[in-house]
């Protein structure tokens, strides 16, 4: 059976609960006669014969580009660049198909006796990624062949000798990346377009730069001008990261993209209900959903997190283009649309949505307030093309626990931002300009970002910002069930139920607003027209 | 008075009284107990032994569901006691749907149940072994233990059986995988041996892919001309599958066969795989057959390569 379309549902009396991803668990609710909510496309059909595809990709190469195996020359200087644990979510079974292109790209420069090769996870100012998710990202194969000769390596923003500065873009933005592959005679960039906000240019102006490069894009104004920042057109961090890519084109740095695309297909067996209409859902899925939300609910927090940092989802790619990055980027992101479009007439006064246990920052670790607020207001809000989902002036609610809980080695600065900078002020243009320099000069932020495996010290910044446009959008935010200090300190407001948030709307929007739920994961898009 | 026609012994051993060994026992038992031999000038009845033995009995539920259960658990307790397995490359099958043919170096009679205790799910669960009619079907009880503990049917080693390989081609057919060894027989020095093209063959006439396969270090474990088993570790390194294009004939698919077990073997020696594809690109790859030379030239040669990562401690500590 073909893959069928995402569904505008209206809720009526005979309508189920709606399952409501709520952190490490769930919740049921019913919704109001009238609400809307919005389930995703279903996974599109993949690609069945992956290294096929892959060979065909790399032997047939977009836009101006000749095939790799062309560009490939003995004694040549060859980096292979590929995204980093935030890609993809829930990161995939293995193998890895970054590691079934590298595997390939590498045999092409195997024969052509190409023996400088460096492989970087381009992280930029995320976290480093530990051997186990670098073996997992590119394989066991690849990692034994080049980690324990310094050949494989995480990206490091902070090396003074490691950079490059290739000049400023005529907006006087700056172009600072990694100095290994300004240096190569080739850049390969791998690449995993979970969302449409992914690959292009970014990859390598954002993957492999650093602060000094980043924070012409990383902040309020370009946030807030980006409408949304999924949506290509109308998005400045994607100017910006054009123009910056452009900028490295133009100096002279060859690189052959590599972009793939992947389905909806998110959950395993037997978690695969979560990506089912709830009366779609059969026995044995409904008995084990309320075996599990149970289960969930008694279980200390820290084993729930596990259990679900354990799942690995059975993605399968429905696209794979390579060779001249803006060319691939164009047939990528009609890929990625495919899959997530859904068309929505009209805007709504509540928007609500249940946010999951995962975001991009917090694999294998733990989603701290912060983190929740990115995921809700950051990414979920700005999946819309054309206007937000929810009118000016609205409300968003959002479920999930958001614990005042922070992992202390991957987000050690998140935890001075809650307590110092947030306690002074949630206006994301007062903290920018008050604080954001300081955190990203810290020495010890960029000791621990360096050597351990923490996010940068402006990190949480950036998290913030991604806000910026749905704060500054929204009137007002609700948690249902989250941990009151935590919502509080981030100037939102907390509900227990549901019900509680909706009354607590009305207060924004009128006795009688319209309501909207957007069914994610998996991913969804909203075509609002 | 001496008696001169009594012969004195020739020497001291052969008047010693023999151990009583199962093997003498067995021996000396006599028709009814055991078949009678078929008198000189008679035509003997067609055997039903080597390879006409009949394994089909071996793959019905029960026979299927103890072998299962007995690879499950014994096999595996064995292989991880003696062999201590390293497996790789399982990736390489992601896309591998349906049967196929796992073709491996062959080192020692612990292959096969390593073979069978490596290869992942599902094919492992359906898989027979190309097994020599002439060893493991000599007698009805090594041919009953064969075929029911490791999936075994008969293939002849010395002469051409139309039934064996209609059977092998039914049962890969039928979605049934195979274990074959390509060389052959057992590695007589450690080193491998060229491949026969049994495997393309079968490949050929079934339509099924073939999946290189190299052990290592099983040498050591039960090697030729020993009888019981001895601790050693090992590894499974399972090569990325091979489909027999429209342009291939059957010796130059085994030529590509051997080529990526080699690749495969200096992956998994050097542990470097880029520097193995690099070789195998340049068509510089080790090999599995050895240099030329007298045995012991060979056998040092094979030192070279073994394990350096083996730190177990080889001399008592003073």
């Amino acid at each position: 059976m073909p893959a069928r379309q995402g569904l505008v549902l209206e809720v009526d009396r005979s309508t189920p609960p709606i399952l409501f991803h709520h952190g490490e668990g769930f919740r049921f609710e019913k919704l109001p006669s009238g609400s809307r909510v919005i389930y995703p496309n279903e996974p599109v059909e993949p690609i069945e014969d992956v290294d096929s595809a892959i060979r065909n990709a790399l032997a047939n190469p977009l836009g101006d580009s000749p095939p790799l195996e062309a560009l490939l020359q003995p004694g040549m200087k060859l980096t292979i660049a590929f995204d980093d644990i935030s890609l993809p979510l829930p990161q995939m079974q293995a193998p890895d198909i970054r590691g079934r292109i590298i595997e390939q790209v590498l045999d092409l420069a195997a024969n052509a006796g190409v023996d400088d090769v460096h492989l970087i996870a381009a992280l930029a100012l995320h976290r480093r990624m530990t051997e186990a998710e670098l073996r997992h990202a590119v394989g066991d194969r690849v990692y034994d062949a080049f980690a324990p000769h310094g050949q494989l390596y995480n990206f490091d923003a902070e090396d003074p000798d490691g950079l490059s500065h290739l000049g400023e873009t005529d907006h006087g933005e700056e172009v600072v990346i990694s100095k290994r592959a300004v240096e190569s005679d080739l850049i390969v960039y791998v690449n995993i377009n979970l969302v449409s906000m992914d690959g292009g240019h970014k990859s390598v102006a954002t993957g492999l730069s650093g602060y000094t490069a980043l924070r012409h894009h990383h902040n309020v104004e370009t946030m807030r001008r980006s409408r949304s920042f999924m949506d290509q057109e109308n998005s400045e961090l994607h100017t910006k990261n054009w123009r910056q890519g452009r900028l490295i084109r133009d100096a002279g740095v060859k690189i052959f993209q590599i972009e793939t695309t992947l389905n909806n297909n998110t959950f395993p067996e037997p978690w695969d209900f979560l990506q089912k209409r709830e009366w779609e859902m059969n026995a044995k899925e409904r008995m084990f959903l309320f075996g599990t939300k149970k289960f969930l609910d008694k279980i200390p927090r820290k084993a729930a997190r596990s259990i679900f940092q354990g799942i690995r989802a059975p993605f399968g790619l429905t696209s794979i283009q390579a060779g001249e990055v803006e060319a691939v980027h164009e047939v990528t992101t009609a890929n990625v649309y495919r899959q997530h479009l859904v068309r929505v007439e009209g805007q709504t006064d509540i928007l609500s949505m249940g946010l999951p246990y995962l975001g991009p920052y917090n694999v294998n670790s733990i989603m701290n307030p912060i983190l929740v607020a990115c995921l809700g207001l950051g990414y979920f809000f700005n999946l819309y093309k054309g206007k937000p989902l929810v009118r000016e002036g609205g409300v968003v609610i959002m479920s999930h626990p958001t614990p005042q809980e922070f992992h202390p080695v991957h987000h050690p600065s998140y935890i001075d931002f809650f307590e110092e900078v947030l306690a002074d002020s949630t206006d994301p243009e007062k903290i920018e300009h008050k604080y954001e320099k300081r955190y990203a000069e810290d020495e010890w932020y960029r000791h621990l970002y360096r050597t351990s495996y923490a996010y940068h010290g402006v990190h949480p910044f950036y998290m913030w910002y991604w806000c910026s446009h749905a704060l500054e959008h929204v009137g007002e935010v609700i948690i249902v069930g989250g941990e009151e200090r935590a919502v509080k300190r981030m100037g939102f407001r907390s509900a227990t139920t549901m019900r509680d948030a909706l009354e607590m709307a009305t207060d924004v929007v009128g006795r009688d607003p319209s309501l909207t739920h957007i069914h994610n994961p998996p991913v969804l898009m909203a075509d609002v027209v | 008075m001496t008696d001169l026609n009594r012969r004195n012994p020739i020497s001291h051993l052969t008047d010693r009284p023999s151990k009583p060994s199962i093997s003498r026992v067995v021996r000396s038992v006599e028709f009814p107990l055991k078949a009678a031999e078929t008198p000189a000038g008679e035509i003997p009845l067609p055997s039903n032994v080597g390879g006409n033995y009949d394994t089909d009995w071996a793959r019905r539920y029960l026979s299927r569901l103890t072998r299962r259960l007995a690879l499950a658990s014994l096999g595996k307790a064995v292989i991880a006691y003696y062999a201590n397995p390293t497996i790789r490359g399982l990736d390489r099958l992601h896309d591998l749907e349906g049967p196929a043919i796992f073709a491996a170096n062959h080192q020692s009679h612990a292959d096969t149940l390593l073979m069978l205790t490596s290869m992942p799910a599902p094919w492992k669960h359906k898989a027979f072994v190309g097994a020599a009619a002439d060893y493991f079907f000599g007698n009805r009880s090594t041919a009953a233990i064969s075929a029911l503990f490791i999936g075994a049917i008969p293939i002849e080693r010395t002469s051409i059986n139309r039934n064996t390989i209609e059977k092998a081609v039914d049962l890969l057919r039928g979605g049934w995988s195979m274990v074959i060894y390509p060389e052959g027989g057992r590695s007589p020095d450690g080193w491998g041996q060229e491949f026969r093209p049994g495997a393309a063959f079968l490949a050929k006439q079934a339509d099924v892919p073939v999946v290189p396969v190299h052990i290592r270090g099983t040498f050591d474990i039960l090697r030729k001309g020993r009888n019981w088993p001895k601790k050693s570790t090992s590894t499974v390194n399972f090569g990325r599958p091979l489909e027999f294009a429209d342009d291939d004939n059957n010796r130059s698919f085994t030529k590509r066969l051997q080529t990526s077990v080699e690749a495969l073997a200096d992956e998994t020696a050097t542990g470097n795989w880029y520097a193995s594809r690099q070789r195998a690109h340049s068509e510089s790859n080790p090999g599995i057959q050895g240099p030329d030379g007298s045995p012991w030239r060979r056998r040092w040669a094979l030192t070279d390569i073994e394990d350096k990562t083996d730190s177990r401690r080889r001399w008592p500590y003073v």
